[in-house]
């Protein structure tokens, strides 16, 4: 009982964000509501015993990419007025292509039984049962090579991220670390033979310190 | 107990809010690469409802690798946002009409 009453708090908590998500006008409020959507599906997915998922969803999600979204909301000077100013022409369109969906989507699940019995709850996992251990000993044997796909498309990510958000910034003091190695002393100083010269018949003009001589 | 129509309406129902928060932030691009990230929330909650109640651990898997297209998505959407940013002080997505015929 206390786990569907949980569920419940957790669903409407997670509706009302979303919601609040797509009408706030400040991009920073709206991030921060789609903080708490990932925080309240972490908890339902605990709830139905994907623990591994729902560490992973916070972990990446609210601690990586919510953070650079709220790094970039933040860095860029966004007049906020001018971006939502006509918000409520295309509120009416959205409704209505949202209540579409919702309908298709309840209307199957309420019709179909999907080929499991969705009025059945499932099994609860015995006490042992590890999820996080069942989900390594499939990734790391029949999933390897996607694995090792993913590892892949983050390296790509970070390349392309990094490469595109780069720029030469002129006028700006930096060190040429090859440069300064291949640097010999003879680059630097130059010492020249000077003759001596003997100044020719220059007065001293100054006058000397008062009081001062021996 | 928790019932598997449960989590799909909730799924469904997140999903419809983030399309029609696409439409109704339609201007703004952080807004609609949020939106994208909900959507994605919404399908993964609909891949571990059905590898919980079908008792398939495949589908935390398939939901492990979203989550990383996912993230590498949202860096380098993120990163243009920052150029096209420098290059037009705008992320109104009307103002990206260069490629307008």
């Amino acid at each position: 009982m206390l786990v569907e009453i949980l569920f419940w708090v957790f669903a409407s908590i997670l509706t009302l964000s979303a919601l609040g998500m797509i009408t706030v006008r400040n991009p920073v409020h709206s991030a921060l509501l789609l903080v708490l959507c990932f925080f309240t599906s972490a908890a339902i997915w605990l709830l139905i015993e994907a623990e591994f998922l729902a560490v992973v969803l916070i972990l990446v999600y609210v601690g990586a990419v919510m953070v650079l979204f709220l790094f970039v909301v933040m860095m860029l000077d966004i007049n906020v007025e001018e971006v939502k100013a006509r918000v409520t022409r295309y509120a009416l369109l959205g409704g209505v292509v949202a209540g579409a969906v919702v309908f298709e989507i309840v209307s199957v699940v309420w019709t179909r039984s999907l080929g499991v019995e969705v009025t059945e709850g499932a099994v609860a996992q015995p006490a042992t049962y590890s999820n996080t251990a069942e989900l390594g000993k499939l990734l790391y044997t029949e999933y390897v090579y996607p694995f090792e796909l993913a590892a892949m498309l983050l390296l790509i990510a970070i390349v392309a991220a990094i490469s595109l958000t780069m720029r030469k910034r002129t006028g700006l003091k930096q060190q040429n670390i090859a440069r300064q190695v291949a640097a010999r002393a003879a680059d630097r100083v130059r010492i020249v033979k000077v003759a001596p010269v003997r100044p020719e018949s220059q007065a001293p003009s100054e006058p000397s310190s008062k009081g001062n001589g021996p | 107990m928790i019932q598997l129509n449960w989590l799909l309406v909730v799924s469904g129902v997140l999903f419809a809010i983030s399309v029609a928060g696409m439409f109704i932030n339609r201007k703004n691009l952080i807004l609609l690469l949020m939106c994208v990230e909900l959507l994605l929330l919404a399908v993964n909650f609909n891949f571990v409802a059905f590898s919980r109640f079908n008792g398939d651990i495949n589908g935390q898997i398939f939901v492990f690798f979203v989550l990383t297209v996912a993230a590498a998505e949202s860096a380098i959407g993120l990163a243009i946002l920052v150029v096209l940013f420098r290059e037009r002080r705008s992320i109104n997505v009307e103002d990206l009409s260069t490629l307008k015929g």
